[in-house]
């Protein structure tokens, strides 16, 4: 990564980096809150529910990495994976606690 | 990155793929393979001969045979031969015994019931766990595949996105144009087996997304045994009495089997504490009865009295859905022609992602075409380029050229047979490092031309199952390996000559082309 790469300035680099681990990790914490929630939420049997969520999850996966890129910065990618990941969170709290014997 | 959503797109797509093409390349060439895994096992050990299929005769001499050679082991498993794998297999579990943690595996002819002594080969089974485990530790390899199939689906999005006009350009087509061939091509190959593309990467996160994914497991069960145990079965199967009592005939239970699913053909017979009073026989289904894994058919015996005990649950919608899954990416199911489509779908998908890294290359050498010497990031795509795709060829053939050549009597002939693959495939990566970029291209295909093209002969000159033979005996397992190789030999031979002519047939036209790949 020389020639070209040094027409790049070390922000826009660093940008990208961000992006990818917002995308990589932010992402997947979405995609297992998402996952959880579907499956303490689902009307169905304690399998069924944990498979439709496991299935289902890969989706938000993929939605997240598209938004990490297709944002209009690097702190919105990771700010669009955050918060939904914290909202979806605080129902999975809620929901356990509440189906706890 | 760049403005608008489908140039984010286009860039994501590009440099996903450019980072994982490799690997996916590998992924899905192994893959495609796999789907001839018994054909391909069939061709490494020719000395297991293929008797027309009685499963009643067979499960006899299997029961006879692990009676008088197994008869302490505390687990037996059959494998009754089927269209498609000639051996009787055999194993057990002695858990004094030797072998690897105890197990020990024979293959026996299926007429006679005798141990075929066949060379050791892992055939094509290394192909298929190479595909999802990458010849890694467990369980790092099958995460980096899962994740490498997470990403071909989300280079199948984003080049749709990317790709707008996606029917008006499917039926363009520019052949001999360079550049923007190769973009027709990809294009082409892409959306025409789209439905094939998506399914085969969604799958395959389906089938490891207990591992990838287990924050829902987690959440709900706390650990994966409640999980497992919900959705395969508990294992309840008693310990053994100690108190001697001879088991009933399998032929018998298997008869009973028959009775309550006529026509079904049997994957495996699993037999616990044979022997003893508390025997257990279970039957279960072949998947190639079924598109979806099927728990419900199971069948559990008393081995003793032969009275059945009880049979599989059956399945919910969620899980028929997430077996439907399974079973389309496996494919055990498909007859021959289905599984020549997966096997041609399969060769797509390799292709599109070949086509895409020579185009990202060839894109960018555009630029760079009036100077005198490459920059140094274009000339390691374009080395990883060769070596992850002839090289990888290379070492396919190696592996079986390996299967021919190395004696049987040699110690670990099988891990050498595995060494030869990657030996190969060193060698074409230190080649493609000392050569120039289209002459190691043209010196990789031409060599994996010879090495494929002449398989046959070697199949000839070195065992009695040569194409004469084959194909008047109607062993169109043996036959068809060997008029594949045949196949992939004159493709190779007609690739290097392209390789090898013409080399600079774009250069004035370089700046359109450029251009209407920008999306790309």
């Amino acid at each position: 990564m020389k020639s070209k790469a040094a027409g790049l300035p070390l922000s826009y680099r660093l940008a990208v980096t961000s992006r990818s681990l917002a995308a990589l990790l932010g992402g997947y914490l979405l995609a297992s809150m998402a996952s959880v929630c579907i499956t303490l939420l689902a009307p169905m049997t304690q399998a069924d529910a944990t498979i439709t969520g496991m299935m289902l999850s890969f989706v938000f996966y993929l939605i997240a990495f598209i938004w990490c890129f297709a944002c209009r910065s690097a702190w919105r990618a990771w700010l669009g994976v955050l918060l939904p990941s914290l909202a979806l969170g605080l129902i999975n709290a809620l929901a356990y606690w509440m189906n706890l014997p | 990155m760049k403005e608008g959503f489908r140039q984010a797109m286009a860039w994501l797509h590009t440099w996903t793929g450019l980072i994982f093409g490799w690997l996916l390349f590998a992924i899905f060439l192994t893959g495609t393979l796999s789907y001839f895994k018994e054909e391909i096992s069939h061709w490494t050990q020719p000395e297991v001969q293929s008797h027309p299929l009685d499963p009643v005769s067979s499960l006899g001499l299997a029961q006879r045979y692990l009676e008088s050679n197994a008869g302490h082991a505390s687990t037996w498993f059959i494998r009754l031969p089927s269209e498609r794998e000639a051996a009787l297999s055999v194993s057990w579990r002695d858990p004094n015994g030797g072998g690897r943690r105890g197990f020990t595996d024979k293959e026996l002819d299926a007429r006679t019931g005798e141990a075929v002594e066949a060379r050791d080969s892992r055939g094509g089974e290394f192909f298929y766990r190479f595909h999802f485990q990458l010849q890694m530790p467990h369980p790092w390899g099958r995460w980096l595949s899962t994740f490498c199939a997470f990403i071909m689906l989300l280079g199948l999005v984003t080049g749709i996105i990317t790709h707008k006009k996606i029917f008006k350009e499917f039926f363009t087509f520019r052949p001999g144009k360079g550049q923007r061939s190769w973009l027709d091509g990809h294009n082409a190959i892409g959306v025409l087996v789209l439905p094939f593309h998506l399914m085969i990467s969604y799958s395959s996160l389906v089938i490891f997304m207990y591992m990838v994914m287990p924050a829902s497991i987690l959440a709900s069960y706390g650990d994966s045994s409640g999980y497992f145990n919900d959705v395969f079965g508990r294992d309840e199967v008693p310990k053994a009495a100690a108190q001697a009592a001879p088991l009933a005939p399998l032929t018998e239970l298997y008869a009973k089997v028959q009775e309550q699913a006529p026509g079904a053909r049997m994957g495996y017979i699993q037999v616990h504490n044979p022997g003893d009073r508390n025997a257990r026989v279970t039957f279960t289904r072949a998947s190639a009865d079924s598109v979806a894994y099927q728990r419900s058919a199971i069948w559990t015996f008393d081995g003793v009295s032969g009275e059945l005990l009880r049979r599989g649950a059956p399945e919910s919608a969620a899980m028929t859905t997430s077996f439907t899954f399974v079973g389309l990416h496996m494919g055990n199911f498909a007859g021959p022609w289905l599984r020549w489509l997966y096997f041609a779908f399969g060769v797509a998908g390799t292709a599109v992602i070949g086509t895409g890294l020579v185009m990202w290359l060839g894109k960018r050498q555009l630029k760079h075409a009036k100077s005198e010497r490459m920059p140094g990031e274009l000339r390691l795509v374009e080395v990883l380029n060769i070596a992850s795709m002839s090289g990888l060829l290379l070492g396919v053939a190696a592996f079986f050229w390996a299967n021919r050549l190395l004696p049987t009597t040699l110690e670990g002939r099988a891990d050498w047979e595995i060494n030869g693959f990657f030996l190969a495939w060193g060698a074409s990566l230190l080649h493609a490092m000392l050569r120039s970029g289209r002459r190691a291209w043209g010196e990789q295909l031409t060599l994996g031309a010879l090495a494929f093209a002449l398989l046959p002969v070697l199949n000839a000159l070195t065992t009695d199952k040569g194409l004469n033979h084959s194909i008047a005996a109607g062993d169109w397992a043996m036959a068809g390996f060997d008029l594949t190789a045949l196949a992939t030999g004159l493709f190779l031979a007609w690739a290097a000559g392209k390789m090898l002519r013409a080399p600079k047939p774009v250069a004035k036209r370089a700046p359109r082309a450029a251009k209407t790949v920008e999306a790309s």
